[in-house]
């Protein structure tokens, strides 16, 4: 199957924004996926599987972020990543946000 | 937001006499009560809630780096330092590998987006190859300071 590339644009919707816990959700489940995922924030591009890399968005609540993923299941993969940052990444949330 | 805006320099440990996980934290800690960034009395309350962040995924994140943090309501802004260990100490990272390099975080519950800023640019210097090597080079707390200043200057990452 030939590489296809899909990109939308999510909005960071939790209020402690992507920490680290939600940093680690994401590329925890980018890498499952063949694609490659980036995001992009302004003019900062980070590598969507790489915790440090999420990281250095600094991607505060509110943010609006570019999400490109290019590979044989980019289909599945654009949809369960905008799903996990657009639903606030629930299980990174608990059980409780004040020891993020 | 910059390493002089949150690292308290006086709690610098090149050093780190610890051999587990929570004796490196309890050191961190003690080392940012002696500077007198945080309360004598707070100390056990703050080592056992990094603790719990930890027991949530450990955030030794490889490559022989860890950055255990909480958020602390005796804190009015991010409050960091940095522990160095040569032999290394087993953090449960992702990689399996010990920790030399360690950058403590404790941060206000109120100020998400403060974290978010400390925790930016840590990572972002973190990503230097070059940095991490001379910090765990390093063999004085002054040695990391400057390490620190340099990065500050923008001589590590473009």
């Amino acid at each position: 199957m030939s590489d296809q590339f899909r990109s939308t644009t999510v909005t960071i919707s939790n209020q402690q924004g992507l920490h680290m816990r939600p940093a680690y959700m994401f590329a925890e489940t980018a890498g499952q996926f063949e694609s490659t995922v980036e995001l992009v924030k302004d003019d900062i591009r980070a590598d969507g599987k790489s915790v440090l890399s999420l990281m250095t968005l600094g991607a505060t609540q509110g943010s609006v972020i570019t999400l490109e993923v290019n590979g044989s299941d980019s289909e599945t993969a654009l949809e369960s990543l905008a799903n996990l940052i657009s639903s606030g990444f629930p299980a990174a949330a608990k059980p409780s946000d004040s020891t993020s | 937001m910059k390493f002089s805006d949150f690292v308290t320099t006086d709690a610098i440990k090149s050093e780190l006499e610890a051999s587990d996980k929570e004796g490196v934290v309890r050191e961190l800690v003690n080392s940012l009560v002696a500077s007198g960034q945080l309360s004598a009395n707070d100390k056990d309350s703050i080592v056992e809630a990094i603790m719990k962040r930890e027991e949530l995924g450990s955030t030794g994140i490889g490559r022989g780096i860890a950055v255990p943090h909480t958020k602390h309501a005796s804190v009015s802004k991010p409050v960091g330092t940095v522990g160095v260990s040569a032999p290394g100490v087993d953090f449960q990272s992702l990689d399996g590998e010990p920790v030399q390099l360690f950058f403590m975080l404790i941060s206000p519950p109120d100020q998400p987006n403060e974290h978010l800023r400390a925790l930016e640019n840590i990572s972002k210097q973190l990503q230097d190859e070059t940095f991490c090597r001379f910090l765990k080079q390093s063999k004085t707390p002054a040695d990391i300071q400057q390490i620190l200043e340099e990065a500050d200057d923008n001589q590590f990452v473009s």
